[in-house]
């Protein structure tokens, strides 16, 4: 299907904060059986240098998946979810996210092509604090499958 | 230099608990029915989960789990995950491709799954701990 390349370079406002837990990144990384103690125990992870349970590495996801509903359910952009598969992801992070982070985040559409007859939309997500630290950068490429 | 292979089992009920923990609900990853009508081979694993044990292959090699500075892969190719005890394997490989002078190592990771490489341009850079 095709996506209209005029959104190019739109940023949408910034989410409403996401209060990172301890539970929850235990929960993830159990889920991953991501079993370093620095993710389940504060003592650990106080260890090497953080206030709190340290996520893992592609823990960001579960906040950018959510905020990346404000593009996917954007009706002027259209995208039909049911065709949708996952093309690329990737995470730049400046630190590690913790537990008691307050993330807000910030999405853009970066590249929207089409090929063969699906379609291609780049987003990024620029994940801060709610103070404006920095925390991570997420790509994430979807592939909107054309009719076959 | 090559690291050495790490495997991961993947099974429906990992599925079931990587939907629940990350909140990705699509039914492609826990219902045959849907899977197949949308011309799937039955449940696949989420392209995030299987990233989720690469990270755990790429922070094992790194010896912290706070090493990883960047991480990025492309979904090539679908796990099918059989409704059995078994499930599947995911085996997950790299080689280190550079040690830069401010101390990141880059590494060219190959994840496979039944003999079939299921991301392509995989890369990881991790801050090895001192």
């Amino acid at each position: 299907m095709s996506l209209d390349p005029s959104f190019v370079g739109r940023t949408y406002p910034p989410t409403a904060p996401y209060q990172v837990g301890r539970e929850k990144i235990r929960e993830f990384a159990t889920a991953i059986g991501a079993t370093d103690p620095a993710h389940h125990d504060p003592e650990a992870a106080r260890a090497l240098g953080h206030p709190d349970v340290v996520a893992p590495p592609t823990f960001p996801v579960v906040v950018t998946m959510a905020a990346s509903r404000q593009i996917i359910e954007d009706p002027a952009l259209g995208v039909d979810y049911s065709r949708v598969v996952h093309g690329d992801q990737r995470f730049a992070y400046t630190r590690p996210v913790v537990a008691g982070d307050e993330l807000v985040c910030v999405n853009t559409i970066e590249e929207i092509t089409s090929r063969g007859g699906h379609g291609f939309l780049t987003t990024r997500t620029d994940v801060s604090t709610s103070a404006g630290e920095p925390v991570v950068a997420v790509w994430s490429k979807i592939v909107v499958r054309g009719e076959a | 230099m090559e690291l050495p292979t790490q495997t991961f089992r993947v099974t429906r009920a990992d599925l079931v608990r990587y939907a629940g923990a990350s909140g990705d609900f699509n039914p492609i990853h826990w219902s045959d029915r849907f899977a197949t009508k949308v011309g799937l081979p039955g449940v696949i694993a989420h392209g995030m989960f299987t990233m989720a044990l690469v990270g755990r292959a790429v922070t094992t090699w790194a010896g912290a789990p706070d090493a990883v500075v960047d991480f990025g892969v492309r979904f090539t190719r679908p796990v099918a995950v059989p409704d059995d005890d078994q499930g599947t394997e995911i085996e997950v490989s790299a080689v280190v491709k550079e040690v830069t002078e401010d101390g990141l190592t880059r590494l060219d990771v190959t994840a496979t799954c039944q003999g079939e490489k299921v991301l392509s341009q995989a890369r990881a850079t991790v801050r090895m701990p001192r």
